[in-house]
């Protein structure tokens, strides 16, 4: 397992460099260089850019620079915002939560749903449920995220009143942060109607972020299952006179969930990618609204922060659930 | 052997082989397998419908795309009170016939599909098949590229790199074709490798085949089938992504029919006018959903190995 890791990690850390690298040049590749971006439209003189461009060591040798950065990044410096003057990783680590806590529900959503609904439609393969779900799964998979918020924002908001269009909690209420879990720490304030609030906040955006991965999980579920229903070990449990429930439940899931579990892993990037539109569509203050909000703002120092702290994210949990995975399945480890 | 026997022998495999073979065959065989699975038939011709829609947008649509009636703004769609049958779906906030736009929307969608389709399929394919082919140091660099490019969320990177270029359609295509790339060198590559060790490509080598040739006219076209999948799903992928570019206003710019650009223009009327913001959707839906639904059924058609679920 050890050497397993080691293997893994030989992968990861070159790539990570590469993801640096992509950081690194994404701002020297814009228009201009990095001190006049800073300044941004107020633009400066030319002694003072001289200046400046020799005080952040940019009119070093690039890899001198590149070196600079790395060490930089050792340090935990992400960057300064352009905008706010505060350090990329503060204002990361104040919104990251916000797109935790909805990332976390949207998959709850996506599991409980999607988890059920394949492995029913496996055992009653060619039934009606089963087309039904294989189309719903098929929909959802081609749904353009940004427009099915639009939709639930009309149906939900417009036109029954049940749910807010944007934020996280009503203005009614205020606590500071103990989690930067809007939940839990709505439940902590002890504030009347602060939780219900929040959940209705929460559960259309946390709607339309589950939806792919629901679609992506329901089908990868029932075709898995599947597969182990024709395994031999699943004909000898039922041979032995094993009761459907106990075959499928014991005997077929367990084998069924280990490709499962390494999608719903490798949906986390999926997530991100549709926390940008969610979060924009319902005014989340999340990271995915901060990337947007930073690239319309020309606040390139946040972007470049935020696509590495990103990155790395994905990265981590990806390796998280491969090793995971070889965990589970002693195979994985074992070959290539 | 002397050129009779050869031909003898040519004879008989032809007596005891009397399969039709060739391109109408193997046609004929693939649409035997296709056509079983109804959705992707349905999927074709909705696909159909929506290039023969794009090619004839003139000869179609009732309007212009940017023509604005002054005295039709927001007008709803003729079934309901206040709409006219002159705008069908009725008109956006500046007075244009919403039908117009869609129709003339459908060739940016399929453009943009076969732009990105292509590019990054023949980029992507040559990548893979250096990287297969020869392994070693250059494979090694390939594929760590690759995984950077992986590492990122595929929609962020675009947003990034289009953030770079500028935001328009070209460069939301660029970016997308990148961002997709990945996907069609790792395919190429492992279907390469898994050829490779394959007695007839062994034969090539030792009658001593060149490389370029070895890898283009023996092995490619027996690496195919995953990557004919590979392009109708990101064909729709594509779609998706260029419409969520638009949406955020960093794809294709106003006034622009793209159903994504459409969305982002109409969204502040999400509450008011509900049809500027339905119909948009429900045509990159449809569009989606129907290449979706030919994808599923080119896999099962294309890769008998596959079980058939």
């Amino acid at each position: 397992m050890f050497l397993y890791l080691l293997k893994k990690l030989g992968v990861i850390l070159p790539t990570f460099f590469g993801v640096t690298l992509v950081a690194f040049v994404f701002i020297r590749m814009l228009p201009g260089d990095p001190v006049l971006l800073m300044a941004g439209e107020r633009g400066m003189s030319e002694e003072r850019h001289t200046e400046l461009m020799a005080k952040f060591g940019f009119d070093k040798p690039i890899l001198v620079q590149y070196g600079y950065y790395l060490k930089q990044l050792a340090g935990g410096n992400f960057g300064t915002s352009i905008i706010t003057r505060k350090p990329v990783l503060d204002e990361f680590i104040t919104l990251f939560p916000a797109t935790a806590e909805l990332s976390l529900f949207a998959m709850i959503i996506a599991v409980f749903f999607g988890l059920p609904a394949g492995m029913i439609a496996a055992t009653r393969r060619g039934s009606t449920f089963d087309h039904t779900v294989m189309t719903g799964a098929l929909v959802g998979y081609s749904m353009p995220i940004f427009w099915w918020g639009l939709l639930l924002i009309i149906f939900f908001s417009g036109i029954l009143g049940w749910t807010p269009v944007s934020g996280r909690i009503s203005y009614l209420y205020y606590f500071e942060p103990v989690t930067g879990f809007m939940l839990i720490d709505s439940l902590l304030s002890g504030q009347e109607g602060a939780f219900s609030s929040a959940i209705s906040h929460l559960i259309l955006p946390a709607i339309v972020l589950g939806t792919i991965p629901l679609a992506v999980i329901a089908r990868q579920t029932r075709s898995a299952m599947l597969e182990v229903l024709s395994e031999d070990y699943v004909r000898t449990a039922r041979a032995k006179g094993l009761g459907p429930q106990r075959v499928i439940g014991l005997h077929a899931l367990r084998n069924a969930l280990i490709p499962v579990i390494t999608v719903i892993g490798l949906q986390v990037g999926v997530l991100f990618a549709g926390a940008i539109l969610t979060e924009t569509i319902f005014s989340w203050p999340g990271i995915g609204k901060w990337m947007v909000d930073s690239i319309f703002r020309r606040d390139y120092s946040a972007v470049q922060g935020g696509l590495l702290l990103i990155a790395a994210i994905v990265m981590l949990v990806n390796l998280a659930v491969d090793l995971l995975y070889g965990l589970i399945n002693p195979q994985i480890r074992h070959t290539d | 052997m002397t050129e009779t026997t050869i031909q003898e022998a040519a004879d008989i495999v032809q007596i005891v082989d009397d399969r039709p073979t060739g391109v109408r065959a193997q046609l004929a065989e693939f649409w035997s397998y296709f056509s079983e699975n109804r959705g992707a038939v349905m999927g074709l011709f909705f696909f159909i419908a929506v290039v023969l829609i794009a090619v004839f947008a003139n000869f179609i649509a009732p309007h212009l795309p940017n023509q604005q009636f002054r005295d039709a703004l927001l007008q709803p769609p003729f079934w309901q009170t206040g709409g006219d049958v002159k705008f069908l779906l009725g008109t956006d906030a500046i007075g244009r016939d919403m039908l117009s736009r869609l129709i003339y929307g459908s060739r940016y969608s399929l453009f943009i599909g076969c732009i990105v389709v292509s590019f990054s399929l023949v980029v992507g394919v040559i990548l893979g098949l250096v990287a297969g082919f020869f392994r070693g140091r250059i494979d090694t660099f390939i594929m760590r590229i690759m995984d950077v490019v992986l590492a990122f969320p595929s929609l962020l990177l675009a947003l990034v790199l289009v953030a770079i270029l500028g935001p328009s359609l070209i460069n939301a295509m660029i970016a997308i074709a990148i961002v997709q790339q990945p996907h069609y060198v790792r395919l190429t590559r492992a279907a390469v490798m898994s050829e490779m060790t394959k007695d007839y490509v062994v034969a090539a080598r030792v009658i001593g085949v060149r490389a370029l040739r070895l890898m283009f006219i023996t092995i490619l076209p027996n690496c195919m089938a995953p990557l004919i999948v590979q392009a109708a799903l990101s064909f729709s992928t594509a779609i998706l992504d260029a419409a969520a570019l638009g949406f955020l206003g960093m794809g294709a710019q106003p006034p622009t029919p793209e159903w994504g650009t459409m969305l982002a223009e109409a969204r502040e009327f999400i509450l008011s006018a509900w049809w500027v913001v339905t119909f948009p959707g429900v045509a990159i839906l449809t569009t989606v959903l129907a290449i979706n639904l030919m994808g599923d059924g080119l896999r099962d058609a294309l890769d008998p190995k596959l079980k058939r679920s």
